[in-house]
């Protein structure tokens, strides 16, 4: 799992977020070392965006902790939201502002300033090929240009931790494609974790695979791994069988 | 500091956008000019003044700085940039007072464009610009408590129309709580919120402000309400945040 010669960069122990009666994720602990590529499985209102969002010090968690780089999201929140790029789910973005200038306040909200501003700036709108639209109001573009801003906002500091929620949602094959190759291009330099409904993306681009069903975690092993739990081989009905069997008695999901 | 202001310059760039800032421009100062003159007696009174002016403002802010602010938090929770912008290294602090600054800023730009008031009364009359003056701090005190107030009522709800009629109660129930009306009928059934009524009144101590006289307990008021109101504000955003 981890490599063990370096502390792991994400630590979640026993994180659980109850609203009201429900409880959308229970006791979920796991940890995401360097040059590893979590993909997040589990059903619609599993609780993957709910620990996606205390993962990010978004949402204060009931009970459990989670650390980025040994920076508590809760008690240290600013510092691990320092080291971490996140693209929430949806990736919202001001629709009235344009690519450039959307980024341009990332940039200074994130403390750069002049010509480093412009640099990093200009690298995330090259990672994420949006060249062409920079001066677009985000309102006038597509959904997967849309999701592509919100990636490249995540990107703007080349963060060690990355946390996107869908991140290929709305994407054309050739962007996803895109996509995943940057993916993989970062991974051996970063933790990171994504969330998806596509199995195919996993076994494309993940080291590793969580699946989640009723907000608990029910496997944690290699894409390759999960493949074999199934006489069929296919990650499809090994996906199904572990988040049925977890049966979701409501699908509820905190908006 | 910096990330504050880096917030409320963006905050600001958004209202100018977007048709809101001219909309809101174009209505506050023909509603001015109408109950100035109109209603005012403005030339009529034959003094060189802006009393008429003063007078009708604060009604015409409570009206309209609801309108400003019923997005402020609705706005960005119903769309989720909420979420986006509180996972940046920028704490609730921050933010609530950079939203805060650029609505205030917003408000100061539709205040100086009332401008042509202020020449009027000096080309036909010898004004104390003085007053006039001190009208305008008093304004602008005004006009940031109601934004404090609405801003923080905006961050309860995710719907715009909720933020605003509950923007304009509260700012009412601010705003009239000093005249005789509500104190006459405080005084006969509950002579102890009386008392307090008539200390928390916006409007009493606004026109200290438009007779020209700045008194130091006005500015703590204006202060401490704005202050409280934004502290609330914060509070509400991290409770209201993520449900």
């Amino acid at each position: 799992m981890a490599s063990g010669t370096e502390a792991a960069f994400i630590e979640i122990e026993g994180l659980t977020k109850r609203f009201g009666s429900f409880t959308a994720v229970d006791h979920v602990s796991f940890t995401v070392a360097k040059g590893e590529v979590l993909g997040f499985l589990g059903p619609n209102g599993a609780g993957k965006s709910t620990t996606m969002r205390m993962l990010a010090g978004f949402m204060a968690p009931t009970a459990g902790t989670a650390r980025i780089r040994g920076h508590d999201v809760q008690d240290d929140s600013l510092a691990a939201r320092r080291v971490l790029g996140f693209l929430p789910e949806g990736a919202p973005t001001y629709p009235e502002m344009t690519v450039l200038g959307f980024l341009r306040f990332v940039g200074e909200v994130r403390g750069f300033a002049g010509g480093e501003l412009a640099d990093r700036v200009e690298h995330a709108i090259g990672l994420t090929t949006l060249a062409g639209v920079r001066l677009q109001p985000v309102e006038t573009l597509s959904k997967g240009f849309k999701r592509r801003v919100g990636l490249a906002q995540a990107l703007l500091h080349d963060p060690p931790v990355l946390v996107l929620d869908e991140p290929t949602d709305g994407l054309d094959p050739n962007q996803k494609h895109e996509v995943r190759t940057l993916i993989a291009r970062m991974a051996p330099e970063k933790a990171i974790v994504i969330s998806t409904h596509i199995l195919e993306e996993v076994e494309a681009v993940c080291t590793r695979a969580i699946v989640i069903a009723a907000g608990r975690l029910v496997a944690d092993a290699t894409p390759a791994e999960l493949t074999r739990r199934h006489p069929s081989g296919k990650l499809d009905d090994v996906f199904r069988e572990l988040t049925r069997s977890a049966a979701p008695g409501t699908e509820a999901q905190a908006a | 500091m910096r990330t504050t202001l880096v917030i409320a310059r963006r905050e600001l760039g958004a209202y100018f956008a977007t048709p809101v800032a001219i909309v809101f421009i174009v209505i506050f100062l023909v509603l001015q000019g109408a109950l100035t003159f109109n209603l005012g007696n403005f030339f009529a009174r034959g003094q060189a003044d802006l009393l008429p002016f003063f007078n009708f403002l604060p009604w015409v802010f409570l009206l309209l700085i609801p309108a400003i602010t019923m997005r402020l938090w609705a706005e960005e929770r119903r769309s989720g940039t909420i979420e986006m912008l509180l996972t940046l290294p920028v704490s609730q602090g921050q933010a609530v007072v950079g939203k805060f600054l650029a609505a205030w800023a917003f408000c100061a730009i539709a205040l100086l464009l009332t401008f042509p008031f202020v020449l009027t009364v000096n080309i036909l009359g010898r004004p104390d610009n003085g007053v006039i003056a001190s009208g305008y701090l008093g304004a602008l005190l005004v006009a940031g408590s109601f934004l404090a107030v609405g801003s923080a009522i905006s961050a309860l709800t995710r719907n715009q129309v909720i933020a605003f009629v509950l923007s304009v109660a509260v700012c009412f129930l601010f705003a009239a709580a000093s005249y005789p009306l509500v104190t006459d009928f405080l005084n006969q059934n509950v002579p102890q919120l009386a008392a307090i009524a008539r200390r928390v009144g916006v409007i009493d101590r606004f026109q200290d402000f438009a007779r020209g006289l700045i008194a130091a307990r006005d500015l703590v008021y204006f202060a401490s309400f704005i202050g409280f109101w934004l502290f609330l504000n914060t509070v509400i955003v991290d409770l209201k945040k993520a449900s």
